[in-house]
């Protein structure tokens, strides 16, 4: 149950430049999503730090579990020819 | 020595010290904001309208033209000196009197800057530019929670409205055209206090009517006196 005199919780994606992703910048409380934009203003772009604002609320991310991480992401460990640079590239072949 | 400009430097003043004490008044809010965030969001507001009292100030002073600096001018001049509108000092009392107060200068302040960016006095005129853009998110800010807690709770309605009764009859001294405004206007560096006022009060009123708070009368200011 959310509690009544905490405000909700909200995540903050900022675009550091045109051309850029939002990337994960913190998160901070707000009552509703206006008021989250602002406060995101104003706590993270006051140096410069962003050109655009995401803020979506905390509840609203579904995340995977930490205690899943050795089935979910331990597989992928050995698997090294998923990369590209683990394959040699024959010198007949020019435009790859 | 004689001022060179002394209506200028005067009106730029007036300007600056309007900055200058609200600036100074939201400072206080500074550590004991209801929220870490609204410490943040006031202060941002705060330092905003230091920075524009400072070029206002710093420009006071070259026209002044007896070396007094920025720093000197905000804070070595006596009490009844500063020529900043008396709705700036009143106290910050509770979070939602500060709103009030400050719902009221931004959309003052808005409305002056915008004009006085094309003013005929280029300094001003670059100085207003830059400061319309800080108000407009000023005002945004203030309004957003003028209209929260008008609309929002009985307590905080109540507040607010008796913040408001209280604030009111000193926006009366904001559009109370003197000789120096005139002297202004008709120089062609400051707008009409009419024309901001009428400006004003449609945004006022729309704020108002979204935050279903009701507009006090209107006071008369006289010069010194409220009739």
């Amino acid at each position: 149950m959310e509690d009544k005199h905490q405000w909700p919780l909200y995540e903050v994606f900022i675009r550091s430049r045109g051309g850029l992703d939002h990337k994960h910048a913190g998160s901070l409380h707000a009552v509703d999503a206006r008021m989250a934009l602002e406060h995101a203003r104003d706590l993270y772009t006051r140096r410069q730090e962003g050109v655009s604002i995401w803020v979506v609320r905390s509840t609203d991310i579904t995340a995977s579990d930490p205690a899943d991480a050795d089935s979910w992401f331990e597989p992928a460990r050995d698997k090294v020819y998923r990369h590209p640079t683990f394959y040699d590239i024959p010198d007949e072949v020019k435009t790859l | 020595m004689r001022v060179r400009d002394d209506e200028l430097f005067r009106y730029v003043l007036r300007l600056g010290d309007l900055s200058l004490v609200l600036g100074q008044r939201l400072g206080e809010w500074v550590g004991h904001s209801p929220a870490l965030e609204e410490d943040l969001g006031l202060a941002n507001v705060a330092l905003d309208l230091i920075g524009q009292a400072r070029l206002l100030l710093s420009y006071a002073g070259e026209i002044e033209g007896r070396g007094r600096d920025e720093d000197q001018l905000a804070f070595l001049r006596e009490h009844g000196e500063y020529l900043n509108p008396t709705l700036a000092e009143q106290p910050n009392g509770d979070f939602g009197r500060t709103i009030v107060r400050q719902v009221l200068i931004d959309a003052f302040q808005l409305e002056l800057y915008e004009r006085l960016s094309s003013s005929s006095d280029e300094r001003l005129a670059a100085i207003a530019a830059k400061a319309v853009k800080e108000t407009r998110y000023h005002l945004r800010y203030s309004g957003g929670w003028l209209v929260r807690l008008g609309d929002g709770t009985p307590e905080s309605r109540a507040r607010v409205s008796s913040a408001l009764e209280r604030l009111w009859s000193y926006t009366a001294e904001l559009f109370a055209e003197d000789d120096l405004d005139r002297a202004m206007a008709d120089r062609g560096i400051a707008p009409r206090l009419a024309d901001v006022q009428k400006a004003w009060s449609a945004r006022i009123d729309a704020l108002l009517a979204e935050a279903t708070l009701e507009r006090p009368p209107q006071d008369q200011f006289y010069g010194e006196l409220w009739v």
